[in-house]
């Protein structure tokens, strides 16, 4: 296999005096959806704002695309070409949508082929593109949020929880958007709780629990083997169905 | 999945309503027409109102650069009235040399001099302003407390300093002779350089709207006044941002210490300090972080002191006290609460 | 802390055989043998200095030491302990001085009107800081500095203004009881040399007023009220999530102290004399209990008893060094300025920044330090 796009050894991550991350390791291939498992508190959340310098790990290597990103600033991170989708999306609810959207194509103007097909995975948004983002309901601002983080080209996309608390007919339509987006190249790191979402996404899986990854392996081999899901996800995840 | 969001996409919803909070909007006219039948006189509610407008825009331009650094670092600047103080003194350094324009009796030559002392007052407090972001406030990014109490020990010792240059006692400036006197209409009477102030109050608070809706920068600004941490998960360079904001809001204290400064014709050290009481007030007001609320709550409380002070001049030492309480009952966090995380 | 029940045996031993003095201390020990030192000569020569040194200056300078003791420690309470920027200090201060002064001045040179005029300050305190408590109650804590600004500065304006009732910026003069004159003698006799008469007299009640006052202080910050302060300061949200309702322990702890300013600022216009917006309200005194809380040691109780003393005796004395370097560098551009005996403050505020940054335990947290 050729070398991953992201690789993370033996991380360890503190936040205050709380021990979070227990050595992580894990790799993220190229050009492929890889899902991250667990419930509740068991550092997924952590594991993303580690690789995106917003918590800085207190020991382990992060590396991206051969490069060591472990002390880099959020930045240069995002610089490098990861886009960032945090649980709470994050929009800036005083800004319009065209505005959350410009913000974020950092290096200049939106291409329009990349608009047409952003607006294209999302057309909510085009109909609401000069109201202020805070009107958006919930699946909207998911939308927007995911929008943003591909206004411009990224190598590595991080979306934390995208289909949380919204609708089943939204869930759907995120997921449309998801295959389109993997159709089209992208290389994605989705936590995902929503086990229908993620076995019908996911090229990869990585199942964390307690700041460590407790499995990692192909999707397929997951979805029929129900004793490991038993196993790794519990009746936790059976609940979320 | 029990949680029904609304978040549907079908064609048939309609759009949604745009948020407009236009209520504390109107609380100063309604408050400006309320007072008319108290005031009894129309030429001396008149006059009562442009004063308020003209303290009211120099409060606001004191206090404009702490409410958005408050808003985009979550930095609270105690010694920020010490940009206010130096700004008034820097006015000396022009006032020295060119003593001369203050006596003509020139408009243009008048008007040029209070630019130039703009001028130097907003260079002088913008570079102290980056010496004292990098001295004084870095280190103590995250803790409110410290904050606090190492703003007030750079505000002890910038204060000593104005004392070690320019001298303790308090220092006469002249107001440039045809700002002096007043425009009379019929029965009103309005202090020229009262009207001055509130047109350059209207400018700057108008160039910083143009600034904030209208540029990149701006955008930057108000994204980062919401959610710094996204702003920099964008790739963007917050610290330097938030340099540069700070510098400006402390050129923009030195602005409203030029005018404070000709207001009172008297420069003291202490009296940036003097006048924060009145801007912490109106940074409350408005809501931390809001220049709109800045602007707004600034006005309120000028106009409310000078019509009170009419109307029942002992009331008015605890007017501003009343508004804030008040404000403050009706929404905790200010007129226009900003949206944080 | 000290009281805790995991501490060394041998700790613990020490303290059953304080006996007397653990109890006064509410077992919270100085815990470095400078700081002992310092404290004991501290309280030595403030109890003797009637006896130590001749004249009104030094008893004057033990008399303010005294007060501001008390003023800062309660301030302590609150910065250190609870961890809230209160600039209101100065008007509890001011509320005791003026309570004191008004009753004297209009009900007679009495006894039963320092009473009358304390318990009517104190409970116009306990009213504004409850009132300001509730206040910031319903907004964010950040507010909380802020509108203890403002409060204050109307409060001292009022007073400015008020003439009729407050004597405007002149402020009062008043008599003190007949006991408290320089008049009254106690015995005929001068004892050890020095005369007891009711200045002397006067001393001794500031004196072991402001003694109760600061044992009263740590007994109060060693007590369980004080621990969930310091867990409040520690983690509002976890002291919130274990049950404890921040706000009314905040609330609480404002009115001690508030309380505990007021007595001082009693004192310190039965001291004076007199009392005024310089000597008690202005803005300019707030500065000053700050810089001594910080440099003298946050959170330790004890740091304002250096605070104190070395900022008084600063004060009083710096000056004069100031003055000599002041002149020693005259001719160099700007140097003298900086020296100047008026420019004392100037170096303090240096000394309250390093403070701040460095050593966020002050002096006793430097000592206690160095003990380890």
């Amino acid at each position: 296999m050729a070398e991953p796009l992201l690789q993370l050894s033996g991380v360890h991550t503190h936040i205050g005096p709380y021990h979070i991350l227990h050595g992580v390791d894990f790799s993220i291939p190229a050009s492929q959806l890889t899902v991250l498992l667990g419930r509740n508190g068991a550092g997924k959340t952590t594991t993303l704002r580690t690789i995106m310098g917003l918590w800085q790990a207190s020991s382990g290597m992060i590396r991206f695309d051969g490069r060591d990103i472990t002390k880099t600033s959020t930045p240069d991170i995002a610089r490098a070409g990861i886009g960032y989708v945090p649980e709470s999306m994050a929009i800036f609810t005083d800004l319009t949508v065209r505005e959350n959207i410009v913000l974020a194509a950092r290096s200049g103007p939106v291409e329009p082929a990349r608009l047409d097909w952003m607006l294209g995975l999302f057309p909510a948004l085009k109909r609401f593109w000069n109201l202020p983002a805070g009107n958006l309901s919930g699946g909207q601002k998911q939308m927007l949020a995911i929008a943003r983080a591909i206004a411009e080209p990224r190598r590595l996309l991080l979306i934390d929880e995208p289909t949380k608390g919204l609708a089943p007919v939204m869930v759907r339509s995120m997921i449309e958007a998801f295959k389109a987006l993997k159709a089209s190249g992208e290389t994605i790191l989705l936590v995902e709780q929503n086990f229908y979402a993620a076995s019908a996404l996911g090229d990869n899986v990585i199942v964390m629990d307690d700041g460590r990854i407790v499995h990692s392996g192909a999707m397929r081999e997951m979805v029929e083997d129900k004793t490991l899901q038993q196993r790794l996800l519990g009746l936790s995840l059976d609940a979320h169905q | 999945m029990t949680e029904m969001a609304a978040g549907t996409t079908t064609s048939s919803e309609p759009l949604p309503r745009a948020k407009t909070d236009l209520l504390p909007l109107l609380i100063v006219p309604a408050l400006a027409l309320l007072a008319l039948p108290f005031v009894g006189s129309g030429s001396t509610w008149v006059t009562l109102t442009v004063a308020g407008l003209a303290m009211g825009m120099m409060i606001f331009l004191m206090a404009s650069g702490l409410t958005l650094v408050f808003g985009l670092m979550d930095i609270i600047n105690f010694g920020h009235g010490v940009f206010i103080s130096l700004g008034a003194y820097a006015t000396l350094i022009i006032l020295g040399p060119l003593a001369g324009w203050a006596q003509a009796d020139s408009v243009w030559l008048n008007l040029g001099l209070l630019a130039l002392c703009i001028l130097a007052a907003m260079g002088v407090t913008g570079i102290v302003g980056a010496v004292f972001e990098r001295i004084i406030v870095r280190p103590v990014y995250g803790s409110h407390l410290k904050q606090i109490l190492v703003t007030m020990g750079g505000l002890i010792v910038a204060e000593q300093a104005i004392h070690a240059i320019w001298g303790a006692s308090p220092i006469p400036i002249p107001l440039p002779e045809t700002l002096r006197g007043a425009f009379i209409i019929g029965d009103v009477i309005m202090e020229r350089y009262r009207v001055v102030a509130v047109g350059i109050g209207l400018i700057v608070f108008i160039g910083m709207q143009l600034l904030l809706n209208r540029t990149r920068i701006g955008l930057l600004i108000r994204a980062g006044v919401e959610n710094p941490e996204m702003v920099e998960a964008l790739g963007y360079r917050i610290r330097r941002l938030f340099v540069s904001v700070f510098v400006a809001g402390s050129a923009l204290a030195g602005l409203g210490g030029v005018m404070w400064a000709f207001y009172r014709q008297t420069l003291t050290a202490g009296m940036g300090m003097e006048v924060m009481v009145l801007v912490f007030i109106v940074i409350i007001i408005g809501g931390l972080g809001s220049v709109g609320g800045c602007f707004v709550g600034s006005i309120l409380v000028a106009l409310v002191a000078n019509y009170v002070g009419f109307i029942e001049p002992k009331l008015a030492l605890i007017s501003n006290i009343l508004v804030m309480a008040l404000v403050l009952i009706w929404r905790p966090q200010g007129l226009f609460p900003v949206a944080r995380r | 802390m000290s009281t805790s029940p995991t501490l060394p045996l041998a700790f613990d031993e020490a303290r059953k055989s304080g006996g007397f003095l653990s109890s006064l201390l509410s077992s919270d020990f100085p815990r470095s043998r400078i700081l002992t030192f310092i404290l004991l000569t501290i309280l030595v020569v403030l109890a003797a200095t009637p006896f130590l040194f001749s004249g009104s200056q030094p008893l004057s300078t033990a008399a303010k030491i005294c007060v501001f003791i008390v003023l800062v420690a309660s301030y302590d309470l609150l910065l250190g302990y609870t961890g809230i920027v209160s600039f209101a200090h100065t008007m509890f201060f001011g509320i005791g001085g003026y309570g004191i002064a008004i009753a004297l001045e209009r009900l007679g040179a009495t006894w039963s009107s320092v009473a009358i005029g304390l318990l009517a300050a104190l409970c116009l305190s306990a009213l504004l800081a409850v009132a300001i408590g509730l206040l910031s109650l319903r907004v964010r804590a950040i507010f909380f500095s802020m509108i203890t600004l403002a409060v204050a500065s109307a409060m001292a304006v009022l007073a400015s203004q008020l003439s009729g009732i407050t004597g405007g910026e002149d402020g009062l003069s008043f008599q003190l009881p007949f006991e408290l004159r320089p008049a009254f003698k106690l015995f005929s006799e001068p004892v050890m040399g020095v005369a007891v008469n009711g200045r002397l007299i006067a001393y001794y009640l500031l004196f072991f007023v402001a003694l109760i006052m600061f044992l009263l202080l740590l007994r109060i910050v060693n007590s369980p009220f004080g621990r969930v302060l310091q867990a409040i300061r520690e983690n509002e949200f976890r002291a919130e999530a274990l049950g404890y309702r921040v706000v009314a322990y905040r609330t609480m702890a404002s009115v001690i102290s508030a309380l505990i300013a007021t007595v001082a600022g009693a004192l310190i216009a039965l001291w004076l004399r007199y009392n005024g917006p310089d000597t008690t309200l202005s803005f300019s005194i707030m500065i000053d209990i700050l810089l001594m809380v910080v440099i003298g040691g946050m959170g330790t109780m004890y740091g304002a008893v250096i605070g104190a003393t070395l900022f008084v005796l600063a004060q009083s004395y710096l000056q004069v060094l100031m003055d000599a370097a002041s002149k020693a560098l005259a001719g160099v551009p700007l140097l003298p300025n900086l020296v100047h005996p008026d420019r004392w403050l100037l170096w303090l505020g240096a000394l309250f920044i390093i403070s701040v940054y460095a050593f966020p335990g002050g002096i006793v947290g430097r000592l206690r330090q160095a003990r380890q």
